[in-house]
């Protein structure tokens, strides 16, 4: 039989057994599943704090939790979404699985600090989780001053310490992609071969190596406000509340891109594979990646439109942002031209593909709107900007992170997912997306503030669409949970390369060896090179 | 190792496997830590300047003697220990251990000298002229809480520098790590005196009372 082949032959996850082997292991492929776990835990815990932002939401009184609740729910959605789930999303478990792999290598440069940093992130989540059980926080994920320092009467202390613990988890993250990428390519691996996904990971790397020490500041200098009232966010000391505003967002901007970037890699790859041409203009795309990093540190003034800022700030940064645009644009137009005469598959990594350009699109371009000085007055706090960032951040990098999920699936398991149910889901959370956010477009421009739970009648008939939509979203969201966990033992079993695709980690078995690879792989082709494979994607 | 890079070079700087620079992956990534670890200061030096810009009655109180001649000395002792530093690397890499050993010693003396020094600084401050993170004689009450929490950080950095350099000191002398791992760990000691450099003037002697 079969599996009872796939059984025989060693591989990562029959390597060793027991708890220990897992708690204890450096190896990068199983350090990836270990922050899979978490961070799904993160995800689910984030969308049930949504779900019931949505409910309340149905009518336009607050009839199922108070006004102090909902103000926690919305923060701790915000909280678990942003530095529990989506930072560590793609980089720490696609990236940390696939991004040896794929350059060739054993391991990652420090497998140690690999495992230290899965340990920090769930040390950060479980002081955030005991926030949230004892009683929550109701601050916004923006923790703004001076109702973080002064007013607010929950759990802003342990919160923030989570995200400050979380956050070193973010940087050894970082650091050790960066000098993985330099010191350990397989021979022949140039800089210019490296599959896309690589580049835009080292991208996010150095954002998070660069930006997330100011975070760290930016959490103890509240943390000593609030405990210890230093004056440093407080004018009647000296301080100023809209310093933290600028600490904050010189972090929080360039995390925006920590959330997408890697997200745009795993597209580069889905694209390039189910159309099998090589990625158009791909010393674009990789710059690209570099690009959005670097212009990420120069725009975080855009957040500040409405607080005091001086108007020649303003306008800088909102000149500024429109950059963030060309980069953009320039990989959208290379995914879209990929497709030009491909021979394209509708495998469902290719249908989350195809949403991701689409639904990014979208949030790029209202990107441009809320950029736009004049315009963001008279949107700043509505759904418009609630939108434009779902847009980015869950028609983005959600769709992105299960596309790839989907894509990689059979090596990091050896299973198939069942195609027929996961092309339903992704449709089922296609429809379920847009339908939970464009009303929210139409709401913000219409004038509803966000973080209101209580708003005018006139705005239901939206609010009951946003929130159906989201009924169906978290439908979509499930039924992949079932067919994965389905899937590791009744999954059809996957042979070493499904999607007939280049990259070095389809040149080894599925699921691989504890080492990855039997013997060290010698680079010899350009990424993507589809002209040298032979055949076409078996499933889809 | 010349040859080694030469080799490189005859095919492509850019080639995969080896790393352009020939550096290792520790260096390369106490580089790396370096960078990152430099944003950390550069955010408090920015909320310190932004603070300070904000605030035209900052106060200047720091008299030429004893402050100024006091951080002064502080700074020869810490900007010395770079010296012995480079020492320690350099008896490292012809392979005197001992040496070596007693360059790390030296370096960790004008370290812990640095510590004494300041924190006596800060006891005459608190004691003598009443300053602390929450308030001062002199105006601003802010101005205490940012130049203890920027020298506080500076000398958390020097303290987990001297723990660093203890377990380097007592491993080369036991004849374990290589000559590398001082030269990291020399990285580390040189970013925290180059640190001091930009907080010596920004809080010393821009706060120093001329007239």
């Amino acid at each position: 039989m079969i599996t009872a082949a796939v059984q025989e032959r060693e591989h990562y996850l029959n390597a060793s057994y027991g708890i220990k082997s897992w708690l204890l292991t450096k190896d990068h492929k199983r350090i990836g599943l270990l922050y899979l776990a978490t961070i799904t835990f993160f995800f689910f815990l984030g969308g049930a704090f949504a779900t019931l932002i949505r409910v309340e939401l149905l009518t336009p009184q607050g009839d199922l939790v108070s006004s102090e609740t909902y103000n926690k729910l919305f923060t701790m959605h915000g909280v678990a979404m942003v530095f529990f789930f989506l930072i560590p999303a793609i980089p720490a478990t696609l990236g940390n699985f696939f991004l040896p792999m794929m350059i060739g290598a054993r391991d990652l440069a420090f497998p140690r600090i690999n495992l230290l940093s899965w340990y920090l992130l769930v040390l950060g989540g479980l002081l955030s989780l005991y926030a949230m059980l004892a009683g929550g926080v109701d601050t916004g994920w923006t923790f703004y001053t001076p109702y973080s320092t002064s007013y607010s009467n929950t759990w802003v202390i342990a919160t923030a310490l989570g995200i400050f613990v979380a956050g070193f988890s973010s940087i050894l993250t970082g650091l050790n992609f960066i000098v993985t990428v330099h010191r350990m390519r397989a021979p022949g691996m140039t800089w210019f071969r490296l599959p896309l996904f690589v580049w835009s990971t080292y991208a996010t790397s150095v954002i998070q190596v660069l930006g997330t020490p100011v975070l760290a500041v930016t959490i103890i200098l509240l943390f000593c406000e609030r405990v210890f009232h230093l004056g440093i966010f407080d004018p009647t000391r000296g301080g100023d509340p809209v310093l933290f505003q600028h600490l904050f967002w010189f972090y929080s901007h360039p995390a925006v891109y920590i959330m997408v970037l890697p997200a745009m890699g795993v597209i580069s790859e889905l694209v390039s594979v189910y159309s099998r041409k090589p990625v158009f203009g791909y010393h674009f795309v990789a710059f690209a990646s570099v690009a959005i990093a670097v212009l990420g540190f120069l725009v975080w003034g855009h957040h500040l439109f409405v607080s005091t800022q001086s108007l020649y700030a303003g306008l800088v940064f909102s000149f500024l942002s429109y950059f963030v645009a060309i980069p953009s644009a320039i990989k959208v137009f290379n995914w879209t031209a990929t497709l030009y005469k491909g021979s394209i598959s509708y495998a469902t990594p290719m249908l989350y593909a195809f949403g991701f350009i689409g639904l990014f699109t979208i949030g790029g371009l209202t990107g441009l709107f809320v950029a736009a000085l004049g315009f963001d007055v008279h949107v700043t706090d509505t759904y418009f900007v609630v939108a434009h960032f779902h847009y980015i951040m869950v028609g983005g990098t959600i769709m992105a992170y299960l596309g790839g999920l989907h894509y990689w699936w059979p090596k990091m398991t050896g299973r198939m997912y069942p195609e027929g149910w996961a092309k339903l889901s992704a449709l089922v959370i296609f429809l379920g997306f847009n339908l939970t956010f464009f009303p929210q477009f139409v709401l913000g421009y219409l004038g509803m503030p966000r973080r209101y739970h209580v708003y005018p009648p006139e705005f239901q008939v939206l609010h009951v669409l946003s929130t159906a939509g989201a009924s169906v979203l978290a439908v979509g969201y499930v039924i992949p949970m079932i067919y994965f966990i389905w899937s590791l033992r009744y999954g059809k079993v996957a042979g070493a390369n499904p999607w007939n695709a280049t990259g070095l980690e389809w040149q080894t078995a599925s699921p691989p060896p504890a080492h990855n690879f039997d013997q060290s792989p010698v680079v010899t082709h350009e990424a993507y090179d589809y002209s040298t494979v032979l055949g076409e994607v078996e499933v889809g | 190792m010349s040859s080694q890079v030469s080799t490189a070079a005859a095919t492509s700087l850019w080639e995969g496997g080896r790393s352009p620079y020939a550096t290792n992956s520790k260096k390369f990534g106490m580089w790396l830590f370096i960078i990152s670890d430099s944003l950390t200061f550069s955010a408090l030096l920015f909320a310190y300047t932004y603070s300070r810009v904000s605030n035209p009655n900052w106060p200047t109180p720091f008299h030429f003697s004893p402050s100024i001649i006091f951080s002064t000395v502080m700074t020869f002792c810490l900007l010395s220990s770079s010296l012995t530093m480079v020492m320690a690397v350099h008896s490292m890499n012809h392979g005197k251990r001992k040496a070596a050993g007693a360059w790390i010693l030296a370096t960790m003396g004008g370290g812990a000298a640095f510590v004494v020094l300041h924190l006596s600084e800060w006891l005459n401050l608190i004691n003598n002229e009443h300053v602390t993170p929450f308030e001062n004689p002199w105006g601003v009450p802010l101005f205490g809480g940012t130049f203890f929490a920027l020298t506080g950080l500076h000398m958390t950095h020097v303290v987990i520098g001297l723990i660093y350099l203890a377990i380097v000191c007592q491993a080369v002398f036991r004849g374990k790590f290589k000559a590398e791992d001082v030269e990291v760990s020399g990285l580390y000691w040189h970013f925290v005196d180059l640190v001091w450099m930009f907080i010596f003037p920004l809080v010393y002697l821009m706060s120093a009372r001329v007239h």
